[in-house]
């Protein structure tokens, strides 16, 4: 099992890098775009490989490990790469997002698209190590690696305000880094463990666990920190923003993947290693996260600019992220990931989606659309499943619903009041969906639009833009069809890590 | 004294040991004499002359690192050679040979002579490398003349321009009041030492050694509490820590640009040579160091960040980051007085902090017209459309500037975090986190301005245009820019033989 003959995990980051630098140092446009496919394509098929070969019941076992010194051993930090059930569905989500947006921005044609190929490349290897590292050192610095990108993407084939956006994004961004960072590196020095591997912490606060004072401050670096990076309510303001100034691709893998470091290190960090800590902070987070659910929720009803509700409600969801770990249990933990994944899947879709309308309308203002189903019906079609999955129906069998249902489930067991505001977020969802799909494609087409069509050809979705999509919608949908692919090794994986949050609850309870 | 005295003083003059030093005083000597014997035509070479014999120097330093003097006291006691020491050596000389090659750009835009710019170069970093090693305050203070008096001749080299010639004033008024500082200090410490009625008394209280046996015999003494401080504050001028920072925007925006650079860099970094030392001697007095360092951090840092963020000539702002980089290695001084771990963490940081300034100087000269002084950030507008490679360049070393993640300069500032943490200077760390966010507002800013593209108002008739032309980039130069580049990089991806100094006691 452990016993690839090539270091497959290595591979996966190894190759976008570098395709990225033979970019750098200047590859010709025809065969950097070749070359481009090799970067994209790569890590998508060692990430579904390697899920296939992933063992159905790894308990809180690691596969695939190995290790590599960098010249840091004295600090305890070494390259140390492996996957468990908690960061195996991620880490194939991010496989796929990134051969879609990759797919996508390679037919997208933008402006100097070899160093726009380049920085999504070195983005992607990021994302694909941040999930595969088990060392939290590199967790954070793969993390880092992906994010930089974004803003130098955002603020070169940005659009509306990039500057601005651009610039807003990296203070937010830079300070959840750094908080995190803090936490993290308080983590590996009051553990006593002298490493920043994620194995060896945890069998050390197994043995001898943190004062619950100085949990409780780390948790609370942790929750912040990891917080004000995924969007949670009220950090969320750069992410509206960013998302609508972003280029497509560059939208669907920060929101896609990149966004989910923070709720993935709550889970597979914050909560196994700090649990006296969660515990302090978990009423706090849940209501944070109903802010995300009620509040922003409101807020994208309120949206004309398709662009925008589509980034208000990549922010909304990620309340239901919050609220699954904020029950602390296994069930809450497992259904925030079933939702991390699925939340991925859909929102890149919509991204892509958004913007294939946007070159057809030339707007993204919804009162100047309307009838687009007429000219395009295959993109009617996928924008409509698309918006069913991520209101979260079990419709035509999409995870979200899965998440969904998993993490309202937990959110009973935790505090039976709190499953009325989550469940009336769906509602808002549907509404906003429904309306939005209702303005861009059904009716008859406004003035505006009718303008914008004379003498031009609105074709449906093109094949270079069908192929992404139609990756992220069979995935999303097999997975719906049969979650159990990911939730057996996810739900063995949980159980043999969370013994500690679940023992804490049942003795808060008990009192 | 007898003459048995004198033949072991004799003895301990090891001139083996300070060869490199010796080398480098007969390169720029070399250099004077090649100016008056070469006919006109060939003084060209001549700076390429001082590289190559400053890198040779390096190389033979490279291959003897390891010498056998490590540990050993020589010239009666005037200096102590450590692995530390060794490190600076290095440092010090790769700095001068990265300013000599940033000097013959911008020298090319002026109409100045050339050599004596490098023999200058060439005899301040020497005098900092023995800086680094001295062990006595004697050497100490000559040495830090040779380099300030240095500077004041560099400061002002541009003559024709009465920036530089204000600057060159005022660095010499600053520096005059900071040496005469330091010297007030030492002249309290030996006195003090020298007090017969006072427990280890020592006739020999320049030494540091015995300077370090009587302040721990004495560890409450108030004169010699006052002279640590005034000693301190003469160091903080060098560093440009607040409050002694106010020399630092006008001198670096007067000085020809490879000058500043070596400033930012080189004379920072023999302002930290001479700290480290300095906290070990006066270890016995931590409880006076700590809460001056402390308070001087804080302040630094913030006035730094804060001050730079409202900077548009590029080279105040890169002088106003530089004193906030000043703050982040205090705190690591402060860290090394408990923890070990933390010298090494400093040096790394100044390595990379090297690399990240050298790049971003290096992108500078290029830009600069031939008003060296009047560089603003409007200057840079899309810079990354007509110079890709300069733009990238200035990317990277910003970016390790500020810390991000994967350059070197993340890691120097990661090592010194953890090396706070070990300290327990939690109050420190928090500072130093508000002004990474801070900063990355300027540093970001510029690279916003270098590379996103940008919206002018199209020239209108008869308008000059206000930017000035891009000097097209040399060979040596863009070799030189783009392993600076490169290493940033690759020093925060692999750290692999540094990782071991961080062991380093």
């Amino acid at each position: 099992m452990n016993n690839l003959p090539v270091d497959l995990l290595l591979l996966s980051i190894a190759t976008p890098l570098a395709v990225a630098l033979a970019i750098a140092l200047g590859l010709p446009k025809r065969h950097a775009i070749k070359l481009a496919y090799v970067g994209f394509g790569v890590p998508a098929v060692i990430a579904c490989y390697l899920w296939s070969q992933f063992p159905a019941n790894p308990g809180a076992e690691y596969a695939f490990m190995t290790s590599y010194a960098t010249g840091l051993e004295g600090l305890g930090i070494k390259l140390t790469l492996g996957l468990n059930g908690i960061s195996m569905p991620l880490f194939m989500m991010a496989g796929i997002v990134g051969l879609a947006a990759g797919l996508y921005a390679i037919q997208s044609g933008a402006e100097r698209l070899k160093i726009y190929l380049m920085l999504l490349l070195v983005m992607h290897a990021g994302l694909m190590g941040m999930f595969a590292s088990i060392d939290i050192f590199f967790f954070y610095f793969f993390h880092e690696l992906a994010l930089i990108p974004t803003f130098i993407m955002v603020g070169i084939w940005g659009g509306r305000d990039r500057g601005y956006a651009a610039m807003k994004m990296t203070i937010y961004l830079t300070v959840g880094a750094m908080l995190s960072l803090i936490g993290l590196i308080a983590i590996y020095m009051k553990s006593g463990a002298e490493s920043f591997d994620m194995i060896t912490l945890r069998n050390e606060l197994l043995m001898n666990p943190m004062r619950d004072s100085t949990q409780t401050t780390i948790f609370g670096l942790l929750m912040f920190g990891f917080g004000i990076l995924v969007s949670l309510w009220p950090f969320h303001t750069w992410a509206p923003l960013g998302y609508g100034a972003a280029p497509s691709s560059v939208s669907m893998l920060h929101a896609g993947v990149l966004k989910k470091f923070g709720l993935y290190g709550l889970v597979q960090i914050a909560l196994p290693l700090v649990p006296a800590g969660a515990m302090e902070w978990a009423p706090m987070l849940a209501w944070l996260a109903l802010g995300n659910i009620i509040i922003i929720g409101l807020i994208t009803l309120a949206q004309r600019d398709l662009k925008q509700m589509v980034g208000y409600a990549s922010v909304m969801h990620v309340g239901y992220g919050f609220l699954g770990v904020a029950c602390l249990s296994v069930l809450g933990a497992g259904g925030a990931v079933l939702f991390m994944v699925a939340h991925g899947l859909s929102v890149s879709l919509l991204f892509l989606l958004t913007t294939s309308i946007h070159h057809r309308t030339g707007t993204f203002d919804m009162d100047q659309m309307g009838g687009l189903a007429q000219k395009a019906p295959v993109l009617a079609a996928f924008f409509l499943t698309a918006v069913l999955a991520s209101i979260g129906l079990p419709g035509p069998g999409l995870l979200n619903f899965w998440g969904e249902l998993t993490i309202f489930m937990a959110v009973y067991d935790h505090a039976q009041w709190m499953v009325v505001p989550a469940v009336l977020g769906v509602v808002i969802s549907a509404i906003y969906g429904l309306r939005a799909v209702g303005r861009v494609f059904y009716g008859p087409a406004t003035e505006a639009f009718q303008c914008h069509q004379q003498g031009r050809v609105i074709e449906d979705l093109r094949w270079n833009e069908r192929i992404p999509a139609i990756i992220l919608l069979v995935t999303l949908i097999g997975l719906g069809i049969w979650p159990k692919a990911i939730s057996t090794s996810l739900n063995s994986a949980l159980e043999a890590i969370y013994p500690a949050v679940e023992a804490l609850t049942v003795h808060v309870a008990g009192q | 004294m007898n003459t048995e005295m004198l033949q072991a003083a004799a003895a301990s003059n090891q001139w083996l040991a300070i060869f490199p030093e010796l080398m480098l005083g007969c390169l720029a000597l070399f250099l004077l004499v090649l100016e008056m014997v070469l006919p006109k035509k060939q003084h060209e070479l001549i700076p390429t002359i001082a590289i190559i014999g400053q890198g040779a120097v390096l190389v033979g330093l490279l291959i003897n690192y390891r010498t056998a003097f490590i540990g050993e006291e020589t010239f009666n006691g005037m200096l102590l050679h450590t692995s530390g020491g060794q490190f600076l050596r290095c440092f010090f000389l790769l700095a001068s040979i990265l300013v000599s090659i940033l000097g013959m750009v911008a020298l090319a835009k002026q109409r100045m002579p050339r050599i004596e710019f490098f023999h200058i170069v060439i005899v301040v970093s020497a005098a900092m490398m023995l800086l680094a090693q001295s062990n006595h305050f004697v050497m100490l203070f000559v040495a830090l003349e040779t380099i300030t008096i240095g500077f004041y001749i560099l400061v002002s080299y541009t003559r024709t321009n009465p920036l530089s010639l204000e600057a060159g004033l005022k660095y010499l008024i600053m520096g005059a009041l900071s040496s005469a500082i330091l010297l007030f200090g030492i002249a309290l410490l030996y006195g003090v030492a020298g007090n017969p009625a006072l427990a280890g008394a020592t006739a020999e209280a320049m030494n540091f050694g015995a300077l370090q046996v009587f302040l721990q015999a004495n560890p409450d003494n108030l004169l010699a509490a006052i002279g640590i401080v005034l000693v301190l504050a003469g160091v903080a001028f060098k560093i440009g820590a607040v409050p002694f920072q106010i020399w630092i925007p006008d001198v670096y925006q007067g000085a020809p640009t490879p000058v500043t650079s070596f400033l930012a860099v080189a004379s920072k970094a023999a302002g930290f040579a001479i700290l480290l030392i300095l906290v070990r001697v006066f270890g016995p007095y931590h409880s006076v160091i700590v809460p001056v360092l402390t308070a001087m951090a804080i302040a630094t840092i913030l006035f730094g960040n804060l001050a730079a963020i409202t900077q548009h000539n590029v080279k105040r702002l890169i002088g106003l980051s530089g004193v906030a980089h000043a703050g982040y290695l205090l705190i690591g001084v402060i860290a090394a007085m408990t923890q070990p771990l933390a010298v090494g963490a400093i040096f790394f940081y100044l390595l990379a902090y090297l690399l990240g300034s050298f790049a971003v100087f290096g992108v500078m000269t290029h830009v600069a017209g031939p008003d060296d002084a009047d560089q603003d950030l409007d200057h840079y507008a899309d810079l990354g459309k007509t110079h890709p490679f300069l733009a990238m360049v200035l990317a990277v070393g910003l970016g390790s500037l500020a810390g991000i993640p994967p350059l070197a300069g993340f890691m120097g500032k990661l090592l010194i975090f953890i090396a706070a943490f070990k300290a327990g200077l939690y109050l420190l760390l928090v500072v130093a986190i508000i002004g990474v966010v801070i900063s990355i507002y300027y540093y970001f800013g510029w690279i916003k301005a270098a590379c996103f593209p940008s919206l002018r108002a199209p020239l209108t008739e008869g308008e000059a245009d206000p930017t000035p032309a891009r000097t097209p980039v040399g060979l040596a130069a863009g070799i030189t820019l783009a392993t600076l580049a490169l290493a940033s990089v690759l020093l925060g991806l692999y750290q692999g033989p540094f990782g071991e100094w961080l062991s380093l006691h």
